[in-house]
C-alpha cells in the first residue's frame, strides 16, 4: 500500500464556525459599548459629588467675600449683633456696601455651637455604651432585636419632631423638675456657677444640649452595639477561664476592642450635633448676640441662626445680612471639616466601617 | 481595628479567698457596673418613648381622616397639599439622587481604583459631613438668588440631592462590593459581556443593599426641614405645584416647625408630626424587611 501523500488527503470536515465570546476584543464596537461607554458615563456621574462640594465652597467664599473683608478678624471675636439701621441710606465701606452702624460677631454662636455639641456628646457617650453593653450582653436576643428595632425607628424620627417635644414636653419638665434642684444646690464658686441662674422655662442652653443628646444616642448606640457584636468569642471565654466575672470581661476585653469604633461613633454623633438646625432652632430660645452666662440662658447655634435669619435677611436692602450668613455657614463648615479630620486621625478605617449610613438620622 | 491585648496583670487568681471565691470588691464592681448600664438602657428608653409617646398622643385625639384628603385652611382643614408635596419631593429626590447615586457608586465599586477613586470617595464623604441647613443657604444663594428661581421645587431637589448622593452612592458600592466574586468569575468563564454580567448578575444580587440605601436616602428626605426652607419656601396657599422654578411647595415638616406662628391650628402640626412618624416606620420596615428577605433567600440556597 503506497503511502499517501498530504495532497491526497481527504479535506478535513468543516466544523460549526470559530465560537467568538461576547465581549471578546476584537469587536470595536462591543468593546465601547461594553467597557469604554459605561466606564465613562458612571465616571462623570461619579465626579458629580466633587463638583457639588466645590461649588457649595466656592459659592460660599465668594458670597462671604465682601462680609469677611468688612468684619474682619474680629468676627471671632465680637459677641454683637446688630443688623443696623435698614431705614437709613446705606453706606459703603471699602467698597462694601452695609447698612449704617451694622455689626456682627460669630462670638455667641461659635460658643453656643460647641456647647451644646459638648453637652450632647458628654451625656450621649457614656449612655449610649452602657445601653450598648446593656442590650448585647445581658437582654435575651429576642428583646434585643426589639431594642435594636427601636433605635433604628427613633433615628429616622425627624428632627423637627425632636423639636416640638423639646418645646412641648421636655423642656417644660426639666424646667420644673430637674434644672431648679441643680440650680439651687450648686455652690455659687467660680466654674460651677455657670450651673446657677435662672433657671427659664425650659428653653436654652441645657435643653438644647439634652435634646440634641437623645437625637444622637440612637446613632451612638446602634453603632456601639453592632462592633461589640463583633468582638470574637475566643478572647472573651479566654477571659473567663482566668477567673474575670463578666463585666471584668466587658470592661478589660470587649470595650478595648472596640475604643477606636466608639470614638468614630461618638464623632458622627458629633457631626451631627454640630450641624443640627431645626430641633435646635425649636428649643434654644434664640438669643443672639450674647455668649450664654449660665447653663439655662437662651441661646443659638450658627446652623440654626442661618435657618432663623432669612426673613430677617431678606429684608436687609443691601444684602449684606445674607453675605454674613455666608460667612457664618463659612465657619460652620470649618469647625464641621477640623471635626472630621480629627476623627480620621482617631480612628482606624476598618473601625469606622459601619453597615448603615449612620451619619445623619435613619 | 488592631485588637488589643487585654491587661490582665494584677494576678486575677491572688485575690481568691480560701474557697476561691472573688473578693466581694470585685464582685461589687460587676453590680455596680451592671447596674449603671442598666440605668443607662432606662435613661436611653425613657425619653425615647416620650417621644414616641409625646407624638401619637397629642395627634391621636385630635386625629380625623379628612386630614388625608383636605386642603389647609386659615381655621383648619387637612394637609393633602403637604402630603403630596412632600410625596413630590420624595419622588424627585428619588429620581436625582437615585440616578446619580446609585450610578457614582457602580463607578467607585467596579472602576475607581488608586488614587482617583479614593479622592472621589473622600470627597463625597465631606459632603456627607456638610450641614443640611448650609446646603439649603448655598442652593437658595447659587441657584435663587443667582439664576433667579426664586423658592423653587428644583433647587430643593439639588439640595437634598446633595444631602443624600453619598449616602446611596456608598450603599451602592459596599453592596456591589459584597458580591461574592465567585459570581463574577461565573459570568466571565460563560463568556457574558462586562455590562451584561453587571446588569444581569452583580446588580441583581447588589440589588437588596442598594434598595435599602435608597430607602433610608428617602427617609432622611422625607424628614428633612432646613434645606427645605430656603429652596422650596415656607408654606403656599397654592396647591402643589409641577413647576420646577419660581413656585413655593408645601411640605409636611414645615407644618411641625410652624407649630406655633399661628399660620396652622396647633392640631394640624400634631397630625403632620403624626403622619411624618408613620412614613418614616413605613421606609425603616420596608428596608428591614428587604433584608430579612434576602437574607432568607441567601440562606435557602
Amino acid at each position: 500500500m503506497a503511502i499517501t501523500t498530504p495532497d491526497e488527503l481527504p479535506p478535513l470536515p468543516t466544523g460549526p464556525p470559530p465560537l467568538v465570546l461576547e465581549g471578546a476584543s476584537g469587536n470595536s464596537f462591543r468593546n465601547f459599548s461594553q467597557e469604554k461607554l459605561p466606564r465613562l458615563v458612571t465616571g462623570f456621574i461619579a465626579t458629580v459629588p466633587v463638583i457639588a462640594l466645590v461649588a457649595v465652597l466656592v459659592v460660599l467664599f465668594w458670597k462671604a467675600y465682601p462680609a469677611i473683608r468688612y468684619n474682619g478678624f474680629g468676627f471671632l471675636t465680637r459677641t454683637t449683633w446688630r443688623p443696623g439701621n435698614a431705614y437709613a441710606n446705606a453706606v459703603k465701606t471699602g467698597g462694601v456696601l452695609h447698612p449704617v452702624a451694622v455689626s456682627y460677631g460669630a462670638l455667641p454662636l461659635v460658643a453656643g455651637t460647641l456647647e451644646t455639641s459638648a453637652i450632647a456628646l458628654i451625656l450621649a457617650v457614656p449612655v449610649s455604651v452602657g445601653t450598648a453593653l446593656a442590650v448585647v450582653e445581658k437582654l435575651p436576643r429576642r428583646v434585643s432585636n426589639a431594642a435594636g428595632l427601636f433605635l433604628e425607628v427613633i433615628a429616622g424620627v425627624p428632627s423637627v419632631v425632636f423639636g416640638l417635644w423639646g418645646v412641648l414636653t421636655f423642656g417644660p419638665f426639666l424646667a420644673h423638675h430637674i434644672s431648679p434642684f441643680v440650680a439651687d444646690h450648686m455652690p455659687d464658686v467660680p466654674v460651677l456657677d455657670f450651673f446657677r441662674g435662672n433657671v427659664g422655662y425650659g428653653e436654652g442652653l441645657l435643653a438644647s444640649g439634652m435634646v440634641l443628646a437623645i437625637m444622637i444616642v440612637p446613632i451612638v448606640a446602634a453603632t456601639t452595639r453592632d462592633l461589640l457584636r463583633t468582638v470574637p468569642r475566643l478572647p472573651k471565654e479566654g477571659a473567663l477561664a482566668l477567673g474575670m466575672n463578666d463585666w471584668e470581661v466587658v470592661w478589660k476585653v470587649s470595650l478595648p476592642w472596640v475604643r477606636s469604633g466608639i470614638i468614630g461613633a461618638a464623632v458622627l454623633g458629633l457631626a451631627r450635633a454640630l450641624g443640627e438646625t431645626i430641633a435646635v432652632a425649636m428649643v434654644s430660645g434664640t438669643i443672639l448676640g450674647q455668649v450664654p452666662p449660665n447653663l439655662y440662658e437662651g441661646m443659638s447655634t450658627i446652623a440654626a441662626t442661618i435657618a432663623q435669619q432669612l426673613d430677617g435677611a431678606l429684608s436687609d436692602g443691601t444684602g449684606f445680612e445674607v453675605r454674613t450668613l455666608a460667612e457664618f455657614a463659612l465657619v460652620l463648615v470649618a469647625i464641621t471639616l477640623l471635626t472630621n479630620l480629627g476623627a480620621r486621625r482617631l480612628v482606624s478605617k476598618a473601625a469606622a466601617a459601619t453597615a448603615l449610613p449612620v451619619g445623619r438620622g435613619v | 481595628m488592631a485588637p488589643e491585648t487585654p491587661e490582665l496583670s494584677g494576678g486575677l487568681s491572688e485575690g481568691l479567698d480560701l474557697y476561691g471565691r472573688p473578693p466581694w470588691s470585685r464582685v461589687a464592681k460587676g453590680y455596680l457596673g451592671w447596674g449603671l448600664c442598666g440605668l443607662a438602657l432606662l435613661l436611653v428608653v425613657a425619653p425615647l418613648a416620650s417621644v414616641l409617646w409625646g407624638v401619637i398622643g397629642r395627634a391621636l385625639p385630635v386625629w380625623h381622616w379628612s386630614v388625608l384628603t383636605e386642603p389647609t385652611t386659615a381655621t383648619g382643614g387637612g394637609l393633602s397639599d403637604e402630603i403630596l408635596g412632600t410625596l413630590e419631593i420624595v419622588v424627585g429626590v428619588g429620581i436625582l439622587a437615585g440616578l446619580v447615586g446609585v450610578l457614582s457608586g457602580i463607578y467607585l465599586a467596579e472602576y475607581a481604583k488608586g488614587r482617583f477613586g479614593s479622592f472621589l470617595r473622600g470627597a463625597s464623604e465631606i459632603l456627607a459631613g456638610i450641614p443640611s441647613i448650609v446646603l439649603g443657604y448655598v442652593a437658595y444663594i447659587a441657584l435663587g438668588i443667582g439664576l433667579h428661581w426664586d423658592f423653587s421645587l428644583a433647587s430643593a431637589l439639588i439640595a437634598l440631592s446633595a444631602l443624600t448622593v453619598p449616602y446611596i452612592a456608598k450603599a451602592t458600592e459596599s453592596a456591589l462590593r459584597s458580591v461574592p466574586t465567585t459570581y463574577r468569575e461565573g459570568a466571565d468563564a460563560l463568556g457574558m459581556a462586562p455590562m451584561r454580567s453587571l446588569s444581569r448578575i452583580t446588580m441583581k444580587a447588589a440589588l437588596p443593599g442598594i434598595t435599602t440605601g435608597l430607602l433610608v436616602a428617602l427617609a432622611i428626605s422625607v424628614g428633612e426641614t432646613a434645606p427645605l426652607l430656603y429652596t422650596v419656601g415656607e408654606y403656599t396657599s397654592y396647591g402643589p405645584t409641577v413647576h420646577l422654578t419660581h413656585m413655593s411647595v408645601s411640605y409636611l415638616t414645615w407644618v411641625v416647625y410652624a407649630y406655633n406662628q399661628g399660620t396652622f391650628p396647633q392640631a394640624l402640626s400634631y397630625d403632620a408630626a403624626f403622619i411624618l412618624m408613620v412614613i418614616v416606620l413605613l421606609l425603616i420596615i420596608g428596608s428591614r424587611l428587604i433584608v430579612s428577605m434576602t437574607q432568607r433567600n441567601t440562606e435557602r440556597n
